[in-house]
């Protein structure tokens, strides 16, 4: 059987942020060096019922090797995401989003930044939904995230949920333009005070 | 010089409190020492051989003095008394404590400094000539774009975790002296046919263990396109970069297996989504930040003082001072002058908490209270009045900091190698004391000329081995720290011929044997050269070869046949 991840408790950044439950499956493909016959393949691997796992997240290649089947389980009521891995163009799920109630990011080691990028190009192309962080994911990086577009975040195992809601207040200020104000700062502001500007939105 | 507003502080305190708080999480078992490690590293702080290695970034080399007076307070409160200037520009601290780290940002920040991203695979300290300002030869100011690069990519989100780390220089001259083309990204500044300014667009350079020089992507980038660019280009890096192998991620890895042409291609596809978008920089903010750098108020001076000219004849130590160590300036009677941090009773680039000072104090009585970091590990005051070169000259000298060897042998880079350093092979400190103890004549020293000799304690690279005109590298034989010699390496910078890789002589040497080698090869350049020519020149003119001959004539051929000096492999 396929790894099935849940999360009972996740993290959301909007509209504020807050520990919300949560229900969705993840499914893993196990892999399995030692004996290769023995891993999964998309292919191959057995989908969980809608009744054991209405809401999944499956990978990438899972969702374009069994696309019936998972519509036919959104047909039943389910609820689908697909996952990108590093390395995964987020431009593969362009036509797909209208089948998709979230796309999840994953951060197989938190010093892979890629996730950054897919995240950011999936809301240029146009992906309104959740984006989910899912894998290393450290309070950390919270922040960072959520300005290249992530709102939700399954934080890592073991890691305290509370601790980590305090990370969205980290810095009241940014330089660059990124997805969450496409404006840099010189844009949103006056700049070149001794004292912040309280005139221009921000 | 740039001057934080309110967003900079806001910005930057936050920043401190983020990493205080980090490092109680670390301290308390919250943060495990894998999670701690890229957060502290993106806060300048190694774990070295000692101690923590602790690097602060001095943005594009600029220093007031009153910064320079907090980097001499630091040091003696949290360090040994002294700090270590980088080819990076940045200082480092040898010694200090990881549980300080947040108090020494605390009082760094008092006066708008900091430690961000000196380190990690994340966008690194912006680099520039530090002569950016007052170099004759200024196409553009390179400083206000530095700093639209410093804002914009600090804390960008995107791109903290790259696949490695990434260097940024600029430079403003039509003499390259920022070595724009070893680094990840090189900007050269332009102006076309119609007066504007824009960028000659290099991607790919580094040193390190592969090194390769940056190709031009781009002819002339207008500069209100800067940023955008600059994204697309790490877009493009973040998403294909290598990370399987840290040798093989950095940029120069991706261009070099793409292709230049197809690299650019990529970088031209995604800057089309960015394109005239908000990043765009509009006049507005050039000029905000441009105003910092306007030019200070300059008395107006006669071009030579015959007080001057008369004491160089009369006082030959001061004639070689001024002949070295002070440089040409853009407006009439003054000059920069070199802070040489290589008087050879102290490791090349370090400096005393009381020479810091005394730095400092020269700057606010003779140079607006400014002062530049050099890649060459040296500080400049850039803008002294040439009526007041003996008073600096008098002061200098009575902290060691007048040696008057700037450009010659032993001016030398050199890396912290295995005194501190984790990574090297081999110690190379001792290397340079041994090497300007043998060159301790200011006669032949100056009968020799210019000649760069860069020293590394490892392949990656961090004391410039690859472009010294004699390159010197640590490698591991056996467990034993030999050296490699290169020859014919440069960065001269001039249009066409900008910056050369060396060329490896042969077998390396033990410690003892490297000073007579370099004295040999120096020997050989004496024997052959044309007039006026450098080493680098009679090199070029000759090859290799005499200079190989010479060094290994005598030699016991066993000695030829350790070439295959194993290069260890750590991280
Ligand atoms: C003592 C702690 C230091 C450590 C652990 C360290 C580590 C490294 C490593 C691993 C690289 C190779 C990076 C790569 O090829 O991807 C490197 C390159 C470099 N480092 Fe350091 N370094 C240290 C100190 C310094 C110092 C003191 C300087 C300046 C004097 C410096 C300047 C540089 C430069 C200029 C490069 C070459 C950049 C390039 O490859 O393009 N580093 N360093
Ligand atoms: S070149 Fe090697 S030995 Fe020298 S500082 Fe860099 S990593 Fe350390």
């Amino acid at each position: 059987m396929p790894d099935l991840i849940r999360r009972p408790q996740i993290i959301r950044s909007a509209p504020a942020p807050a520990i919300v439950a949560d229900d969705f499956a993840r499914l893993v493909l196990t892999v399995s060096a030692d004996a290769p016959e023995t891993s999964e393949s998309a292919a191959t691997v057995v989908l969980p019922s809608v009744a054991d796992a209405p809401n999944l997240i499956v990978p990438l290649a899972v969702w374009q090797a069994r696309r019936d089947e998972l519509l036919a389980r959104n047909a039943e009521g389910g609820k689908l995401g697909v996952s990108l891995a590093p390395g995964e163009e987020a431009e593969a799920l362009a036509g797909d989003f209208a089948h998709l109630a979230l796309i999840a990011v994953e951060f197989p080691k938190f010093v892979d930044g890629r996730g950054y990028t897919s995240a950011t190009l999936l809301r240029r192309l146009g992906w309104s939904g959740e984006i989910r962080a899912v894998g290393d994911v450290l309070r950390d990086q919270f922040f960072l995230m959520r300005r290249c577009g992530i709102d939700a975040f399954a934080l890592k195992e073991g890691k305290d949920l509370n601790d980590a809601l305090k990370a969205f207040d980290d810095f009241s200020f940014t330089y660059a333009g990124a997805v969450d104000d496409p404006r840099p700062l010189f844009r949103r502001v006056h700049r070149g005070d001794a004292s912040l500007d309280t005139g221009k939105s921000s | 010089m740039y001057r934080y507003d309110a967003y900079d502080h806001a910005i930057l305190r936050q920043r401190v409190a983020q990493y205080r708080d980090q490092v109680r999480r670390w301290k308390s078992g919250e943060l495990t020492d894998d999670e701690f490690r890229p957060l502290r590293l993106q806060n300048g702080l190694y774990i070295q051989r000692h101690a923590p290695m602790f690097r602060i970034a001095v943005p594009y080399g600029l220093l007031s003095s009153t910064q320079l007076r907090k980097l001499a307070e630091v040091a003696r409160d949290y360090d040994r008394g002294y700090g270590h200037f980088t080819t990076r520009h940045n200082l480092q601290l040898n010694w200090p404590k990881v549980e300080d780290t947040p108090d020494i940002l605390e009082k760094l920040a008092d006066v708008e400094m900091h430690a961000i991203q000196t380190s990690g695979n994340c966008v690194r300290n912006v680099t520039t000539s530090h002569f950016a300002g007052i170099d004759p030869d200024e196409i553009a100011d390179p400083r206000p774009y530095a700093e639209l690069l410093r804002e914009w990519s600090t804390f960008q989100p995107e791109f903290a975790f790259l696949p490695r780390k990434f260097k940024i220089a600029v430079s403003g001259s039509t003499r390259d002296r920022a070595v724009t083309l070893a680094h990840d990204i090189g900007l050269n500044i332009k102006k076309n046919a119609a007066g504007e300014i824009g960028f000659e667009v290099l991607v790919g350079g580094g040193l390190g263990r592969t090194p390769i020089l940056a190709k031009v992507i781009e002819e002339f980038l207008p500069w209100q396109h800067l940023l955008t660019f600059v994204e697309a280009i790490l877009r493009v890096y973040n998403s294909y970069g290598r990370r399987d192998n840290p040798y093989k991620a950095r940029i120069k890895i991706l261009v070099h297996a793409l292709g230049a042409e197809q690299f650019r291609k990529e970088v031209l596809e995604e800057w089309a989504n960015l394109k005239d978008g908000p990043s765009t920089v509009g006049a507005e903010e050039l000029e905000r930040i441009a105003r910092h750098f306007t030019a200070p108020d300059y008395a107006a001076l006669p071009a030579s003082d015959a007080r001057i000219e008369a004491l160089k004849a009369s006082n030959p130590a001061f004639a070689r001072w001024v002949a070295r160590n002070v440089h040409p300036h853009k407006q009439s009677g003054y000059a920069a002058v070199t802070i040489s941090l290589k008087d050879p009773r102290q490791p090349p680039g370090d400096c005393t908490s009381e020479q810091m000072e005394a730095v400092a104090e020269l700057a606010d009585q003779f140079s607006f209270g400014e002062l530049r970091v050099s890649h060459e590990q040296n500080l400049v005051l850039p803008d002294v009045p040439v009526s007041a070169l003996p008073e600096v000259w008098e002061a200098a000298k009575a902290k060691g900091l007048s040696t008057p060897t700037v450009g010659l042998l032993t001016d030398l880079i050199c890396c912290p190698g295995g005194d501190y350093c984790s990574l090297a092979n081999a110690k190379s400190i001792p290397i340079a004391a041994a090497i300007q103890e043998r060159f301790s004549n200011l006669d032949y020293l100056f009968d020799i000329g210019d000649l760069d000799l860069n020293i590394s304690g490892c392949m990656n690279a961090c004391g410039h081995h690859h472009v010294g005109h004699i390159g010197i590298l640590g490698v591991d034989k056996n467990g034993e720290e030999w050296y490699q010699v290169t020859l014919g390496g440069h960065t001269d910078g001039v249009k066409g011929r900008e910056t050369a890789l060396g060329k490896v002589i042969g077998p390396s040497f033990s410690a003892a044997e490297v000073p007579e080698v370099v004295e040999t090869l120096v020997r050989t350049y004496v024997a052959q050269r044309h007039d006026d020519e450098r080493f680098l020149d009679t090199f070029e003119r000759l090859g290799l070869a005499p200079f190989k001959e010479a060094v290994y004539a005598g030699r016991r051929p066993a000695a030829l046949n350790t070439s295959a000096a194993r290069e260890s492999t750590h991280a």
